[in-house]
């Protein structure tokens, strides 16, 4: 149980932060004493204990498993690293005939035999895996961070481990025709061990660097438009949003109980406190009441909105502990609520139903807010902040901007996101400029980064 | 502190604390028994999360029988404060003793000749009202000052708010509380603390940082059937395969509301006093509504009734021959 550990705890807690756990060091050194109390014998015992001091949600568990894998899963590559070395056909023989063939290179050639050659022909497993760890710790490999420096450590790993004297007596033995045959083993071997190398790195850029390479691309991907998303980044994306939307939720969750303690409600306070014959053991105090947002977000589903649509509906889906009721439209050349279709289903899912319904029509925002004003401007009131979002083009109809002022009136507010650049707002057939004085917002809204600006904008401005 | 090391003793090891649930009626899996052994080792706070009815609950409770201790449990409900959760003044007693007392004070008080003096004498009688006389316990309180130390389950903590969420670190990390008029009350044995959550809400990154963190999923069929023989044990062997078996084969449908392990143990019992000796279609049918709970489920589930009722007949039948 004292024994030295083989990799330390630290270098974990760097690949696991790596791999997207939040350890800090209060839980870093929880994580070493359940380690001391568990003992490091049993692999499966430990990976429970410091699962239970590390990973704090299931997703996080998941993770952690993986990079536990991973990382405690190199004293396994050690001997499957040496395996292969079976495999190739020139080896073995090599090694049968190594042991009797170094004494007989040893008078005939003359080239002193390199201690790496050396092992690498005996076929030494724990001898090349303990050189090849001490060369990694020596050059610094858990400081890998992206993957062009691959190479570069590889290199630097063999050069430590003997390399240059390796090449040397390879060198040698091909001068000698009695040692032809070994520097061609030899080689063989050089070249496997050179794999070997390459794979230890690459392990090692995946558990250290990948915290790296993921900040990266999330802040790459806050800033990336919308509207042009591959496939690919938009299930991450996904996950981002929600994020964000948990993050405000929390903050303005809060800030709406702040108001607690102020006057005292003298009325109530004597009502309460009438067990007590009137005397106030109980104090009851006049609250402030903050108010919820009530949301109605009416989107254009028409061509490249729709991209920024779903991640708004998505945004604001996931925000609804900090909302007391949303109520989603979808509009092209009419309206429809798809309020009941987002709860009912998963996003994804939803978005592909909506789409189906009335998507990838050219859009007409004079009917669509004609619809608007016929099935529920009655709905709207005092407390409801309404949000549209589209670019303002009606392919040149009626924009029946008279709508949009009276819904203006009715409103707590009016904010209106559009997902193209300010310059070109007014441009062609673009109405933005008539509708844009109704509006308490008018915003661009092409990345997630602005999109949450606006957002948190809304709540800050309910709260306060 | 002696009790303490009674404690360290019983859970010597992470075998120890499996036989020792065990025997209580509660098979727990290897993270479950590590969890109970860190928390004890480290006097850490165990967070407990899964699906409702996988045993968060259940587990406390063992844990208190197994080491003898008792089981001071708390509900967690929205608005739920300090006032209900560690305590309280007697009210209604300090208001009766004043009145009763009102004489007493006539002497204390009678020979003072100006509100100064009289003001003087009353600081000299000291703070009887409030005094641990007068003070309510309630179960936080309660599990610091047992004497012997306690289990203390704090049960759905994700349905509390988060001021009073913030409120239990000071606990959490600390073992110790403080009441302004009396001072800090440390526990003399820290509680083994359990909290249990259902994730109606995500819970603070400062609960969870001071807490070890056991999440309880559905079990494997294995470890399920060795539960259902503890708790039912009137089931026999084939019945129990298959019930064990059926269960399992709906929680991989698309269901509302998964059927957890109590639900599991729930069905056993009521098969074995319907005499049933192994499954068939009718009896599911008939008994279905002990496993899933919305009427949208049990008709989804309708349809696979009987192609996994006939797949588990096979399997015994296979078994047996």
């Amino acid at each position: 149980m004292s024994a030295p550990l083989p990799p330390t705890l630290l270098d974990f807690f760097r690949a696991a932060r790596g791999a997207g756990l939040r350890v800090s060091t209060a839980e870093g050194l929880d994580a070493v004493r359940a380690a001391e109390v568990v003992g490091f014998d049993d692999r499966a015992t430990l990976r429970d204990a410091l699962s239970l001091v590390l990973a704090k949600t299931p997703e996080e568990k998941r993770q952690f498993e993986e990079c536990f894998a991973l990382f405690f899963g190199r004293d396994g590559f050690r001997e499957a690293a040496a395996a292969p070395a079976d495999a190739p056909a020139p080896t073995p023989p090599g090694r049968a005939e190594g042991a009797g063939g170094i004494g007989g290179d040893g008078m005939g050639g003359g080239a002193a035999p390199s201690p790496l050659g050396r092992m690498l022909l005996e076929g030494d497993r724990a001898g090349l895996a303990a050189a090849m760890e001490e060369a990694a710790e020596a050059v610094g490999l858990s400081s890998i961070s992206v993957f062009t420096q691959v190479n570069m450590y590889a290199r630097r790993i063999m050069e430590r481990m003997g390399l240059k004297a390796l090449e040397d007596e390879i060198a040698a033995l091909r001068r000698d025709p009695a040692g032809a045959e070994r520097a061609a083993r030899l080689d063989l071997a050089r070249d496997y061990l050179r794999g070997e190398v390459r794979e230890l790195v690459q392990r090692n850029l995946l558990l250290f660097a990948r915290g790296e390479t993921e900040r990266w691309r999330e802040e790459m991907l806050r800033q990336a438009r919308l509207a042009g998303l591959d496939r690919r980044d938009a299930e991450r994306m996904r996950v981002l949003v929600r994020a964000m939307a948990r993050r405000l939720a929390t903050r303005y969750a809060r800030v709406r109980r702040r108001d607690r303690r102020g006057h005292l409600d003298a009325r109530r306070t004597l009502r309460r406190n009438m067990a007590w014959g009137g005397v106030p053991f109980r104090t009851v105090w006049k609250q402030r009441k903050v108010e919820k947002p009530r949301l109605f977000v009416l989107c254009d589903v028409s061509g490249s909105v729709a991209a920024v649509a779903q991640f708004l509906l998505l945004f604001i889906y996931s925000l609804h502990e900090a909302l007391s009721g949303v109520r989603a439209f979808a509009f092209t050349s009419g309206t429809i609520e798809v309020s009941e279709i987002l709860e009912r289903e998963p996003i994804e899912q939803a978005i592909a139903q909506i789409m189906g319904r009335i998507g990838f029509g050219s859009s007409n925002y004079g009917t669509s807010l004609e619809d608007f004003e016929k099935g529920w401007m009655q709905a709207v009131d005092r407390r409801t902040t309404v949000i549209v979002l589209g670019d303002g083009r009606g392919n040149r109809t009626e924009p029946r901007v008279d709508i949009l002022q009276r819904l203006a009136g009715r409103a707590k507010q009016v904010i209106w996101l559009n997902p193209e650049h300010p310059a070109s707002w007014g441009t062609g057939d673009s109405d933005m400029p008539r509708y844009a004085p109704h509006c308490r917002v008018v915003a661009q809204c092409a990345t997630l980064r602005q999109l949450e600006r606006v957002i948190s904008d809304m709540l800050r401005n309910h709260a306060g | 502190m002696q009790d303490g090391g009674v404690l360290q003793r019983r859970v010597a090891s992470i075998e120890a604390v499996e036989a020792g649930l065990g025997a209580t009626g509660y098979i727990a899996s290897r993270p479950i028994a590590t969890a109970i052994y860190l928390a004890q080792r480290l006097q850490k706070p165990v967070l407990v999360e899964g699906p409702a009815g996988v045993g968060k609950t259940e587990l406390a409770k063992a844990v208190a029988g197994w080491l003898g201790l008792p089981l001071v449990r708390m509900q967690c409900y929205e608005g739920l404060d300090e006032s209900k959760a560690l305590y309280e003044w007697k009210y209604g007693k300090q208001l009766l003793y004043t009145q009763i007392l009102k004489d007493k004070l006539a002497p204390v008080l009678g020979e003072a000749t100006s509100l100064e003096q009289a003001i003087e004498r009353l600081h000299g009688v000291g703070d009887v009202f409030f005094s641990r006389h007068f003070l309510e316990p309630r179960p936080l309180l309660r599990a610091l000052e047992e004497p012997a130390g306690a289990v203390l389950l704090v049960d759905e903590v994700d349905k509390s708010d988060q001021e009073f969420e913030a409120f239990l670190l000071e606990l959490l990390s600390d073992y110790q509380v403080t009441i302004p008029e009396i001072g800090t009350v440390r526990a003399a044995v820290p509680p083994l603390v359990l909290l249990t959550s259902n994730s109606m809400r995500d819970l603070g990154d400062a609960l969870k940082r001071r807490c070890l963190h056991l999440h309880i999923g559905f079990p494997d069929p294995k470890l399920e059937a060795r539960i259902v023989e503890s708790r039912v044990p009137e089931a026999a062997a084939g019945l129990r395969r298959q019930i064990v078996g059926f269960v399992q084969g709906l929680r991989k449908l698309d269901l509302k509301k998964l059927p957890s392990v109590s639900e599991t143990i729930d069905w056993a019992r009521v098969l074995v006093l319907l005499h049933a000796r192994e499954l068939d279609s009718g009896l599911v049918r008939e008994t279905l509504n002990v496993l899933l709970k919305f009427e949208s489920d049990i008709r989804a589930a309708d349809s696979q009734i009987a192609p996994l009722v006939f797949q588990l007949r096979q399997e015994t039948a296979g078994a047996a021959a």
